[in-house]
């Protein structure tokens, strides 16, 4: 038998649980433990972190054993693209204002899709951006400067 | 008597003017989100949460209410029209409700679903007035053990019986409870897991998890697969059931409310299974079976009263014992406690005017839904054929000025992201991100009565099982897993679910 855990799903689960459990379990290893009477603050964690562990290791071995697939398609443009996006929505918002980061979030996550189109994605982001403007800025009032100038 | 006092006290604070246009501007904003294809009612109510947060507190959880009921709606107009289920409730109304719309009676689908929906709504609204304050009433004598294994109950019960893999739910569970121990620990003043980030000892943000994983998580999703959409928008039809048709679905809208409401208090079973429930019932009374799947009206009208009587009762657990029986209902907890109110028994005593107000909003709500979305269908239909190239950097925006506007930080925006990639893992890995949502509101309250607890025994932990109501839930939590782990069981839930 040979063991396929490259696209095994239920291994990558269980093993993600079991890696998290045990990080959990070291970060907190210096967190006081207390005892059952008064429990310090790394008693929750640590217990929470061997129970995942447990499961992880239970999840893992069932995947081996019934080997199934992780389904479906990637997007590794997306994957990329959408959360960089959105880094640069938080960057622009403290450094150039509200029609700029707007701009780059649209602009940017329209560019995790593979249908981009250029005028269209222009469009939107002139729609969006006043739109956004309207609600949050004068219907909600929310103080962000629309543009700082530098 | 009480019940009615308490009722005209409702309603006496969800007519104000203002509570009737957020819980309008909820019902029409969850709905014209709901509607959009690739999003489902926990994204919505994620999404549109940021912007009840500077409402008073009633008028919030009325506005998201609305948003709930509408985002619900609109996940059964697209399993109606396109033949896409919002969510796993609204899989067997696309069963009918689809055929029924290739017959050009789309509309009489539409109409029937939102009227057994009102009914089913108002069913359960009377029952929240009726049951809400024993159930408080009682809850209020628990002490921190009762708490402690009521939680317990509520988290493995909602793990174990909710669709998917009981496992990984449980793991997904105390994933949660772990996430939720970021911060500063009140007890100690430690900063747990928070790497000397400052923004970290405050905890993670719930409305950063729920958006990174319902919102930007499927976002992420949906671009990897990129499905084409057949619309089905030739012809709604007539808005206007046929005598006959009433007659069909009288029946199976009492029994669907019926069966949703007693789904609907159980804890953790989620609304597909009301709503599977009430289409084998239908399906099996039926004098003309074969009816079924080729557009059988009983089809639509059972399910679709059974799966919104479901959603609605669950608030019971939720407003009275502060236990959230589903992901929206996590949701709704979290936007109580954002509000600085105590989820628990206590919010009766001590916001009555939330309580009876939220009670009373949920029947107009429902109300509005029938009055405002049979005739706006053609404006649904018309958002239906949006192409999602065009929706999702609209719900980005959305989402991220809302994360943004919390606290005015970038640093909620970059652990949104962090949180959308690891939801779209998660998705990708098979591991439901409800269970973890549901984990994550409850983990600092469950550690604090554990403490409590442990206080109170001296360090024993037989505390739990010698006290009988925290034993009865300890019994029944036992019992619940070793019944849901029995391969009996699970080989007919997944006829069920399959």
């Amino acid at each position: 038998m040979k063991l396929a855990f490259r696209n095994n799903r239920d291994f990558w689960a269980g093993l993600m649980f079991a890696g998290i459990g045990a990080s959990a379990m070291f970060i907190a290893r210096n967190y006081p433990f207390g005892n059952s009477l008064r429990m310090g603050p790394g008693y929750f964690p640590r217990v929470l972190g061997g129970v995942l562990i447990l499961f992880g290791a239970y999840v893992m071995v069932r995947g081996l054993r019934s080997n199934e697939k992780i389904g479906g398609n990637w997007s590794i443009r997306a994957l990329i693209v959408l959360p960089l996006a959105m880094v640069l929505f938080g960057v622009l918002m403290d450094s150039l204002g509200f029609i700029p980061a707007l701009a780059a979030l649209i602009f940017g996550s329209a560019a995790a899709s593979r249908e981009f189109k250029f005028v269209e994605v222009l469009l939107l982001t002139v729609l969006l951006t006043s739109l956004s403007m309207a609600m949050f800025i004068w219907g909600l009032g929310l103080p962000y400067p629309l543009i700082k100038i530098l | 008597m009480d019940i009615f006092q308490n009722l005209i006290f409702g309603f006496s604070v969800a007519l104000s003017l203002q509570n009737l246009l957020y819980c309008f501007i909820g019902c029409l904003l969850g709905t014209l989100i709901g509607v959009l294809p690739g999003i489902g009612p926990l994204a919505t109510i994620a999404m549109l949460m940021p912007i009840t947060f500077n409402l008073p507190a009633v008028s919030a959880l009325i506005m998201l209410a609305g948003i709930f009921y509408g985002a619900q709606y609109g996940g059964s107009t697209t399993a109606i029209l396109v033949n896409l289920p919002g969510e796993t409730s609204a899989v067997v109304t696309c069963i009918d409700g689809y055929q029924m719309a290739r017959q050009g009676r789309a509309g009489v689908a539409l109409a029937i679903a939102a009227w057994g929906s009102f009914f089913a709504g108002t069913f359960c609204t009377l029952l929240i007035a009726l049951f809400g304050p024993p159930i408080a009433e009682m809850a209020l004598k628990f002490n921190s053990p009762e708490y402690f294994s009521l939680m317990l109950m509520g988290l493995v019960a909602a793990a174990v019986l909710a669709q998917g893999d009981m496992v990984k739910s449980l793991a997904m569970v105390t994933l949660g409870l772990l996430l939720g121990s970021v911060g500063t620990d009140v007890d100690s003043g430690w900063a747990r897991f928070s790497f000397d980030i400052i923004e970290l000892t405050d905890g993670i943000g719930f409305v950063v998890v729920a958006i990174g994983v319902f919102a930007v998580g499927e976002i992420v999703s949906n671009l990897g697969e990129m499905e084409e959409r057949v619309v089905f928008t030739s012809n709604v039809g007539t808005l206007f059931p046929t005598l006959a048709d009433m007659k069909r679905s009288i029946g199976p809208i009492v029994r669907g409310t019926l069966l949703g409401a007693f789904f609907g208090v159980l804890p953790g079973t989620g609304p597909a299974i009301a709503s599977f429930s009430s289409y084998m019932v239908e399906k099996k009374i039926s004098k003309n079976p074969e009816e079924f799947g080729h557009g059988a009206i009983e089809g639509v009208a059972g399910p679709e009263s059974a799966n919104n009587a479901d959603a609605q009762c669950k608030f019971i657990p939720m407003l009275t014992l502060g236990i959230p029986a589903s992901g929206t209902m996590a949701l709704m907890l979290g936007a109580l406690m954002i509000h600085g109110i105590a989820p628990g028994p206590t919010v009766m005593t001590k916001n009555p005017d939330l309580f009876w107000g939220l009670i009373a909003s949920m029947w107009i709500g429902n109300l509005m839904l029938v009055l405002l979305n049979l005739p706006l269908i053609g404006l649904w239909v018309s958002l239906l054929k949006v192409p999602y190239r065009l929706l999702f950097p609209a719900i980005m925006v959305f989402s991220s000025i809302g994360i943004y506007s919390i606290n005015n930080s970038p640093f909620d925006i970059y652990l949104t992201a962090v949180f959308g990639l690891v939801g779209f893992l998660w998705l990708k890995l098979g591991c439901p991100p409800a269970p973890l949502m549901l984990g994550f509101v409850l983990g600092p309250m469950m550690e604090e009565n554990l403490r409590r607890a442990m206080l109170i025994s001296r360090g024993d932990p037989m505390v739990f099982l010698t006290r009988p109501i925290s034993l009865g839930f300890v019994i029944a939590t036992v019992l619940i897993v070793i019944l849901m782990a029995a391969p009996a069981v699970r080989k007919r839930r997944g006829n069920i679910t399959g």
